[in-house]
């Protein structure tokens, strides 16, 4: 088992989460706006005094330091903004450096400062900074948002074939049903604060999305209540 | 920062601190002809403790400036501008004339009050990460109001000098002060200086964003106490001695930066060193200048400075124009 985490609380947000995810395994995060995606990976990368018990791969991560945590866990932020105007390369090399990543072509953006580069190529280097440290656990949010077509495909590959050398597995919020179906080991659905299912068969779909699959293509689901829907 | 640079910025600072005790050369020469004892007296008494000082608080005021610069990531933040100094004066002020406590000690200690004061108004008022907009609006108020309150003190103190004896302290003034008083200033910034450095590669990382920086290990609501606290300590103490320097803190990290690949924490080393030069430049160039009498430091860093944080205004404006 790569990650044991139990009873995981974020107080407003988070109530009592637990998960285990196995080696190599990519499991996606899925659920509504507001529903506990991203404070289940902030509570298990130890953001915001989370209570709950955490181990990957047999270690607590919150009593490690920024020399050793990285090769635990890393946390790539939904937000593609950053305070400082670092060097790509720089950048890289704080979040704990390591691997060398061809996949995401950056040889030409690394002596670039980050605040010159689009929002596609600083989302790349922000992901090369989370994956680099070869993590046992990768927990990434939203990780092709920003992401072109052909990289959004790209990216989901490089994270399955990095899960492949062994004892590593991902944990991806993401809101594209369709790629997390696509990628997926396992899908897990939050709503209010919780993992309310797993998989997206079943009513629990269109209950907490107020989606449902019509013609292999997700639609709202037609119901008299909803705003904008009854005219 | 390269190998080539720190030795360079060092050697500059020898030969500043040098130039510090030597010049102007032809009194001293004809005093040490004349009378050596006499001469010796005035490279110790006088001028040791001048130049010890100017290195010091300049060090101070870059460290010190870079660090709450990384912290705020924001180029514009710094003791000043923030209202630390302001906040520091004010305190030594009512420690000094309204407590009539004048020992280098309670000054001291009145000093890291107000600028620890001061520092904690400004981050309940701006937040910790504060557009520039409301970082500099906010500061402005502090300062406004730490120097509304210290004009205040000083009306209503007892002593009737009290505007006349304060005024040249308050623009900031290396002189006259003995080997004592410059310890007082500079044992609390070594100390601070140390701390500062070795919270350097946690301010590095502060620049991956909060969220990162917390994912990596640290504790940054701990690591913004600490600079927070460290800062108020280093420029408090030198505020008490040295009264209220300005634009030093702004302006050293914004070039030491540019030595450290744009490192926040890395740049607090070359902050340091360039903070030194720049003040003992400034207080050679009090010295130098023939104008007959002693210009107040504070108002040649403020003549000097004013300019480039105008520039600095500006340059921002044109880069994040769309």
């Amino acid at each position: 088992m790569i990650l044991r985490a139990s009873n995981l609380s974020l107080p407003g947000r988070l109530f009592g989460v637990s998960i285990e995810i196995k080696q190599g395994e990519l499991v996606c995060l899925v659920g509504p706006n507001g529903s506990g995606k991203t404070s289940l990976l902030h509570a298990l990368a130890g953001i915001g005094s989370p209570s709950g018990a955490v181990t990957v791969a047999g270690v607590d991560p919150r009593g490690l330091g920024p020399a050793r945590r990285p090769r635990y866990l890393t946390y790539l932020p939904a937000a593609r903004d950053l305070p400082w105007p670092l060097v790509a390369r720089d950048l890289i090399a704080l979040g704990g450096g390591g691997a060398d990543l061809g996949a995401l072509a950056l040889e030409p953006l690394l002596d670039r400062r980050v605040d010159t580069l689009s929002t596609g190529e600083r989302s790349r280097v922000l992901i090369a900074r989370a994956l680099a440290p070869r993590p046992r656990l990768l927990l990434l949010d939203e990780p092709t948002a920003n992401l072109d077509p052909l990289w959004q495909i790209r990216l989901m590959e490089l994270v399955r074939e990095e899960l492949k050398d062994g004892g590593r597995a991902a944990l991806v919020a993401i809101h594209d049903l369709d790629a997390a179906a696509r990628y997926a080991d396992r899908i897990l659905v939050m709503d209010k604060g919780r993992i309310a299912a797993e998989g997206l068969d079943g009513p629990h779909v269109a209950e907490i999305f107020g989606i449902e699959r019509v013609d292999g293509r997700w639609q709202a689901v037609n119901r008299p209540a909803d705003p904008g829907s009854s005219r | 920062m390269s190998a080539r640079a720190a030795i360079l910025l060092t050697l500059a600072l020898a030969a500043l601190f040098a130039a510090a005790l030597l010049l102007p050369l032809a009194p001293l020469r004809a005093l040490f002809e004349q009378d050596a004892d006499l001469a010796t007296l005035v490279l110790t008494e006088l001028r040791l403790p001048r130049a010890l000082l100017a290195l010091v608080y300049g060090a101070t005021l870059g460290a010190s400036g870079a660090a709450i610069q990384a912290l705020f990531a924001n180029p514009l933040a710094s003791p000043d501008l923030t209202g630390t100094t302001s906040g520091a004066a004010l305190g030594a002020v009512v420690t000094a004339y309204l407590f009539g406590f004048s020992a280098p000690l309670a000054l001291s200690i009145g000093a890291v009050t107000g600028a620890l004061l001061a520092l904690g108004l400004l981050l309940a008022l701006a937040g910790p990460r504060a557009e520039t907009a409301t970082l500099l609006l906010a500061g402005l108020a502090i300062s406004a109001l730490a120097g509304a309150l210290t004009t205040l003190a000083l009306a209503l103190a007892p002593s009737p000098f009290a505007f006349y004896d304060a005024y040249e302290w308050l623009m900031g003034s290396l002189v006259d002060r003995s080997l004592d008083q410059a310890a007082f200033a500079a044992v609390p910034s070594l100390l601070v200086f140390a701390l500062l450095l070795r919270l350097g590669p946690a301010l590095d990382r502060l620049a991956l964003g909060e969220e990162v920086a917390q994912s990596l290990g640290h504790d940054v609501a701990r690591l913004r106490l600490r600079i927070v606290c460290l800062t108020a300590l280093g420029v408090g103490a030198c505020v008490a001695i040295c009264g209220a320097i300005g634009f030093i803190g702004l302006i050293a990290p914004i070039f030491a930066r540019r030595l450290a690949r744009g490192h926040p924490g890395r740049a607090i080393l070359p902050a340091a060193l360039i903070g030194a030069l720049l003040l003992l430049a400034a207080d050679l160039a009090v010295r130098l200048a023939p104008l007959g009498r002693t210009l107040p430091i504070g108002v040649v860093t403020a003549l000097i400075g004013a300019p480039f944080f105008l520039w600095l205004v500006a340059h921002m404006r044109w880069r994040l124009r769309p």
